[in-house]
């Protein structure tokens, strides 16, 4: 349906429903935007983008220029200055890093358990299966960072604070990496096929390795891409357990929160730890924004 | 082999969720429960873990001390102000692009920006923005002739504040999820009324939102457990590294009150009794929250 809607009405009517095509053709929903439509949305939009747009300039500012009214709102020549200066402030490339290995060892193993969680609930019949699955989803509506304390507690005791396993490990399968699963391969993976592959004589786990992973590519991409954003972007529990061992947004808060805090270091500090989301969100928002509208319908 | 293969189908699958829940029954579950444990205690992280059980008076304490209930007053001050408003602000842009447009991914992308970047940065940029002496918004609040605004000193001011940069994360968000339920709305029954002579500011109360209603709710309960727990916004909005919330703990919440117990004060016992606390009142909000929107979506239809 939606699909439908982008295309200009006359090759919309050609692969519409045929029974009603007069009717769908004189009401058209949904409606065509109008002017003030886009010019509110493109208000809405920019109050979305200027923020970023902001940080950009003044991280390509000289300090004198920040401190200018009225403001300063194009960028400058500074940016390489002002990296350099962040790079000399504090271990940034150590924290960008850290970053990485945990974002990225999160992600690869929440969409491995995730697919594997949801074949199970999805494709194989067990005792409880329901109950376990509405289990799981319900977990997901506990406030676990309420539950810090004796986390830290637990860290300290195996000897994992300031380790970067003490924030890559408890993150490694995810409710919301089952559910979303669990909901594509129930439509995705149809049930002749998984019958087939037990025809040649797989067991479960070999279906779940020559049949049900590469089905779920799709949405392992969209699933990964969400993991990475969120760990990357994570920051309460590790500025509580990486306190000498910074990830990037632990870095950055220690950048803001200084004793004489300069705006054109933070802010580039802010760019330089946002520029690896925002290049994934433009390579791949189309299907991100997907991934959140499918999630939506099916929650 | 047959034995093999039958405790393949009937095993395998439970051995095939069970990483899942022994992940969250370890860091999540457990560390949840034993905190109530721990709030029954005085312990110290200084005293290499010393603990003795002291039965109530954690919460005794806590339910006579000022900073509590100034942390939890703030909380639900900022909560409803940044709720509210983003989740009408969500259901206006969720309409606006529910209709038939150009570059339509591109106007998604934009508005789910915010959500995308880190609360850290997202924070830092609006403490810029919101500075004293050389913010955008007092310079475009100059421009209309107001006053310069100190925006961390006042309680309410700071309360605004923070509750924009919570809500400028979210709204997109949330526009996006209700655009995904809007869309599977039956289009019959937008003609019906069309038919009826019904204007298309009726047709959104009368249809619209009635048929978002488990979306509405949905939102609702998803933003008072995540509302209640803010507390990066506030710690970084400060500007510094101290977790009171503002030099008078103007803007000081109470999960920010339980960090600033835990790891400055290294009051365990104490700051667990807060967790709980908090987490109670999680729960008693979420479900009036539940029966509220309910109730109002039901009054619409």
């Amino acid at each position: 349906m939606t699909v439908l809607t982008d295309k200009p009405p006359s090759a919309r009517t050609a692969v519409a429903a045929p029974k009603r095509p007069s009717r769908r053709r004189r009401f058209g929903y949904p409606r065509r935007a109008s002017v003030w439509t886009y010019g509110a949305l493109l208000a809405v939009v920019a109050g979305s983008v200027f923020p970023l747009y902001w940080s950009f300039v003044v991280s390509s500012q000289t300090s004198e220029a920040v401190a200018q009214v009225p403001p300063v709102l194009i960028p400058g020549g500074h940016l390489f200055d002002n990296i350099a200066w962040v790079f000399d402030s504090t271990d940034f490339a150590q924290a960008l890093l850290n970053s990485f290995i945990v974002s990225a060892s999160v992600t690869i193993s929440v969409v491995f358990f995730s697919t594997l969680a949801g074949f199970a609930f999805a494709k194989l019949r067990f005792r409880g299966r329901k109950v376990l699955l509405a289990l799981a989803i319900g977990t997901s509506v506990v406030p676990q960072q309420l539950g810090i304390i004796p986390l830290y507690l637990l860290m300290a005791k195996l000897g994992w604070t300031d380790r970067l396993a003490a924030v890559i490990v408890p993150g490694l399968v995810t409710a919301f990496g089952v559910f979303f699963m669990t909901q594509y391969l129930g439509r995705a993976v149809p049930d002749e096929l998984l019958e087939a592959g037990r025809m040649d004589g797989c067991g479960t786990f070999g279906l779940y390795w020559h049949v049900v992973l590469p089905a779920a590519r799709p949405a392992a991409a969209v699933l990964g891409l969400f993991t990475f954003m969120q760990a990357w972007n994570d920051f309460f529990w590790p500025l509580v357990v990486l306190q000498n061992n910074a990830t990037v947004q632990v870095a950055l808060s220690s950048l803001a929160s200084g004793y004489t805090t300069d705006y054109t270091l933070t802010l580039t500090g802010t760019v330089l730890a946002t520029v690896p989301i925002l290049v994934i969100f433009m390579v791949l928002g189309r299907q991100i924004v997907g991934g959140i509208m499918q999630g939506a319908i099916k929650g | 082999m047959t034995l093999l293969n039958r405790l393949d189908t009937k095993g395998s699958p439970y051995l095939y969720v069970t990483p899942f829940f022994l992940l969250f029954g370890v860091f999540g579950l457990f560390p949840l429960l034993y905190t109530g444990y721990v709030s029954f205690n005085d312990w110290d992280l200084l005293d290499a873990g010393e603990h003795t059980w002291v039965g109530l008076a954690n919460y005794r304490e806590l339910l006579h001390d000022p900073y509590f209930w100034n942390a939890l007053g703030n909380t639900l001050s900022i909560w409803v102000l940044s709720t509210v408003p983003q989740l009408l602000a969500a259901l206006w842009i969720a309409h606006l692009l529910n209709h038939r447009l150009r570059a339509r991914t591109s106007l998604r992308m934009g508005v789910l920006l915010p959500n995308i970047t880190s609360i850290v940065a997202v924070t830092i940029v609006f403490t810029q923005m919101f500075g004293r002496d050389f913010g955008m918004i007092n310079w475009l609040l100059g421009l209309t002739g107001l006053g310069p605004v100190d925006w961390q000193a006042n309680t309410w001011s700071s309360h605004l504040a923070i509750s924009v940069i919570v809500a400028w994360r979210w709204t997109g968000y949330n526009a996006l999820i209700y655009l995904a339920s809007m869309q599977a709305i039956p289009h019959d029954l937008y003609e019906a009324a069309e038919l009826d002579g019904a204007s298309s500011g009726q047709q959104f109360w009368r249809i619209t939102v009635p048929q978002l209603r488990p979306t509405i709710i949905f939102t609702a309960v998803i933003s008072t457990i995540g509302g209640l727990q803010v507390m990066a916004e506030p710690l970084l909005f400060a500007g510094s590294s101290t977790p009171t919330g503002g030099s008078d703990r103007q803007f000081q919440t109470a999960a920010l009150f339980m960090y600033e117990q835990g790891f400055r004060e290294f009051r365990f016992g104490y700051a667990s009794a807060i967790a709980w606390t908090l987490c109670l009142v999680i729960a008693v909000f979420a479900i009036a929250n539940y029966l509220l929107t309910r109730r109002i979506a039901n009054d619409e239809e």
